[in-house]
């Protein structure tokens, strides 16, 4: 198959590489050099100023605001989330009424059913949710206040959105609410290829459900639970909750500064501010800390792959 | 597809803790009585997060059929009729239709660019042998994994400097880069499963490279292109950030853009109604779509985690 190969390959990869080399690759190469000049983005002129930047950024109360976040996104939600599918899913896989005759563990009636709709907000833009939530969020004429006075919790009337302390905490409820379906259905995949009879021989032993989940199932799961806790760290620092932020806390950012990320941080000072090298700097420290959290996953959650 | 089956009606609440025992057979009385304690806490629990899933979606389309006044003073209370005008006037005044058009042709210019492109990257990266292959994948495999938005300062200059900014094509073309990391990922992945000897027989037949992947490749990895497609799709319709930073026009505005601004803007105009329509409008098709398709989106969206 040599006739004609490299001609091919050429041609097959120019367009592809070509432009993601000048629309993804070669703007982040810029974007570093970028963090070491004074660059506004306004006007094309601009010179180097070495680590200003940087030293700029240390001393910025709100870069630290924003890293604080963005780090208890990066490991508040996949924690809870992940937790959270995890026991949806298990109910759903074992959680059943053993049936005569039937296997030992057996899922929930009707399993289909709730993976479905789990996965509702899955095919949903974050946006849409975002705006849905800002809504329910309203302190005067939201749902969510609504139900709490229709349940007679009257004096319960938090501000949500707008109180400094419940803002942040608020906007991350949205983004469980709307990835745990998606973990609920890559788990459920997962236990459902975990052969029965480990649970059966588990059960003849004695075990109980909860020593079950975290001898067996969990395990067997821990290739799909690690994936998932990076897949789902990246989101939290980046595209997930520059929306969620950007559209439902006020500012945007919050109540004194109560839910901004470093994502909507660079978006601002770059496209609000004007000050585009400041931005990236930002950008480049963004960057460091998904890196690390993806190392740090990987090299935690190392351990020996089990075969089944 | 099992979209009619519907739960057999439990009650919401968790079970007492220990649960009446039917029948005196099974195994033994004491695993039988923590089997059905189980079942029903496991049914309490899982009905509980269907019901807030649900919850906020019907709330939504109860909404967009009332009028401003009961959405603000009884958010729970049922419309008094059902106010269609708000559907309409969300459609023409709100703009809804352009948002609509314009994404339709953004996201499919996109998903036609991706899947061509992505496939032909990943049939050469998958099926020849030549240096720098593997520099390229990690490339862009890379791509994944780092934050979009430090690309997108610069970025926003070069596409303005090629004339490109608030334009449908360059939208498109940046679209279809940012959507290439995963989709090659993925599609090298599954060239790699498919037989070679069917490639070696056309090309043995006188078949160019070229024809071989066209006519031959591209069918065998049809089922691979349909989950990357869905995932594409989704990721494209659904697409905020990018969007918001490149396409700045109002009247090139995509879907989630114009939701957003329609409802920053309602700020003085408290057309409130009309954004809950507007939302719901955007909703339905997607989930619609999801509902019919339900099988292949679950595969597309989780086919990538689980590599």
């Amino acid at each position: 198959m040599q006739h004609g190969k490299y001609r091919f390959i050429v041609g097959f990869l120019a367009l592809p590489l070509g432009l993601y080399a000048l629309f993804v690759v070669w703007p982040f190469i810029q974007s570093i050099y970028y963090s070491f000049t004074d660059w506004t983005g306004l006007s094309p002129e601009f010179k180097m100023v070495g680590l200003d930047n940087y030293r700029r950024m240390l001393d910025d109360e709100i870069f630290w605001k924003s890293l604080q976040h963005s780090l208890i996104f990066a490991v508040v939600l996949p924690l809870v989330t992940i937790s959270l599918a995890l026991f949806f899913a298990f109910m759903i896989n074992v959680g059943g009424r053993r049936r005569r005759g039937g296997p030992v563990i057996s899922g929930v009636r009707g399993s289909s059913f709730y993976k479905i709709v789990y996965f509702f907000p899955q095919v949903l833009s974050i946006a849409i949710v975002a705006l849905l939530f800002a809504f329910a969020y309203n302190p005067d004429s939201g749902a969510i206040n609504s139900i709490l006075r229709g349940i007679g919790l009257d004096s319960i009337q938090p501000l949500w959105l707008g109180d400094p302390d419940l803002a942040l905490w608020a906007v991350m409820a949205v983004l469980v609410w709307s990835t745990v379906g998606f973990f609920v259905v890559l788990f459920s995949a997962g236990m459902a290829s975990i052969p029965a009879d480990l649970y059966e021989a588990a059960l003849l032993d004695g075990a109980n459900r909860s020593t079950t989940f975290f001898r067996i199932t969990l395990p067997l799961l821990w290739d799909t639970v690690q994936s998932g806790w990076v897949y789902m760290g990246i989101l939290a620092l980046g595209a997930e909750s520059f929306a969620v932020v950007q559209i439902m806390t006020t500012g945007p950012g919050g109540p004194d500064y109560s839910t901004t990320v470093m994502v909507l941080y660079v978006y601002q000072k770059a496209f609000r501010d004007g000050q585009a090298a400041y931005a990236t700097t930002i950008g480049v420290a963004l960057l460091v800390v998904t890196l690390a959290f993806a190392a740090l996953v990987m090299r935690l959650g190392r351990r020996e792959r089990l075969e089944f | 597809m099992k979209t009619t089956e519907t739960p057999a009606p439990v009650p919401a609440q968790p079970g007492p803790r220990v649960a009446k025992v039917d029948a005196p057979h099974g195994p033994s009385p004491k695993a039988k009585k923590e089997g059905t304690a189980l079942n029903v806490f496991s049914h309490g629990i899982l009905v509980i997060w269907a019901i807030m899933v649900v919850l906020p979606l019907l709330w939504a389309v109860m909404t967009s059929f009332k009028d401003d006044a009961s959405i603000f003073n009884s958010p729970w209370s049922l419309p008094d009729r059902l106010h269609f005008d708000n559907w309409s006037r969300a459609w023409t005044q709100a703009n809804m239709s352009d948002y609509f058009l314009n994404t339709i042709l953004v996201v499919g210019g996109s998903l036609i660019g991706t899947l061509v492109l992505g496939s032909m990257a990943a049939y050469v990266l998958a099926r020849f042998d030549f240096p720098g292959n593997r520099f390229i994948y990690y490339l862009f495999i890379g791509g994944m994994s780092f934050p979009i938005m430090l690309a997108l300062v610069p970025l926003f200059y070069v596409v303005n400097n090629m004339g490109l900014l608030n334009t449908i094509h360059g939208l498109i073309l940046v679209y279809i880069a940012y959507s290439l990391p995963f989709t090659v990922f993925f599609l090298t992945a599954f060239f790699r499963t498919l037989p070679s000897s069917v490639a070696e027989a056309a090309f043995v037949d006188g078949a160019s490279h070229s024809r071989t992947f066209f006519q031959i490749m591209l069918p065998m990895a049809k089922p691979g292109l349909i989950s990357v497609g869905i995932f594409n799709f989704l990721g494209q319709w659904n697409q905020y950030m990018l969007p918001t930073v490149l396409n700045t026009d109002p009247d090139k505005r995509v879907l989630t853009q114009g939701l957003v601004q329609l409802a920053v803007s309602q700020g003085y105009k408290g057309d409130w109604s009309g954004l809950f329509a507007g939302l719901v409008m955007a909703m339905l098709p997607v989930l619609a779509a999801y509902i019919v398709f339900q099988r292949q989106v679950v595969q597309g969206l989780t086919a990538g985690a689980l590599k």
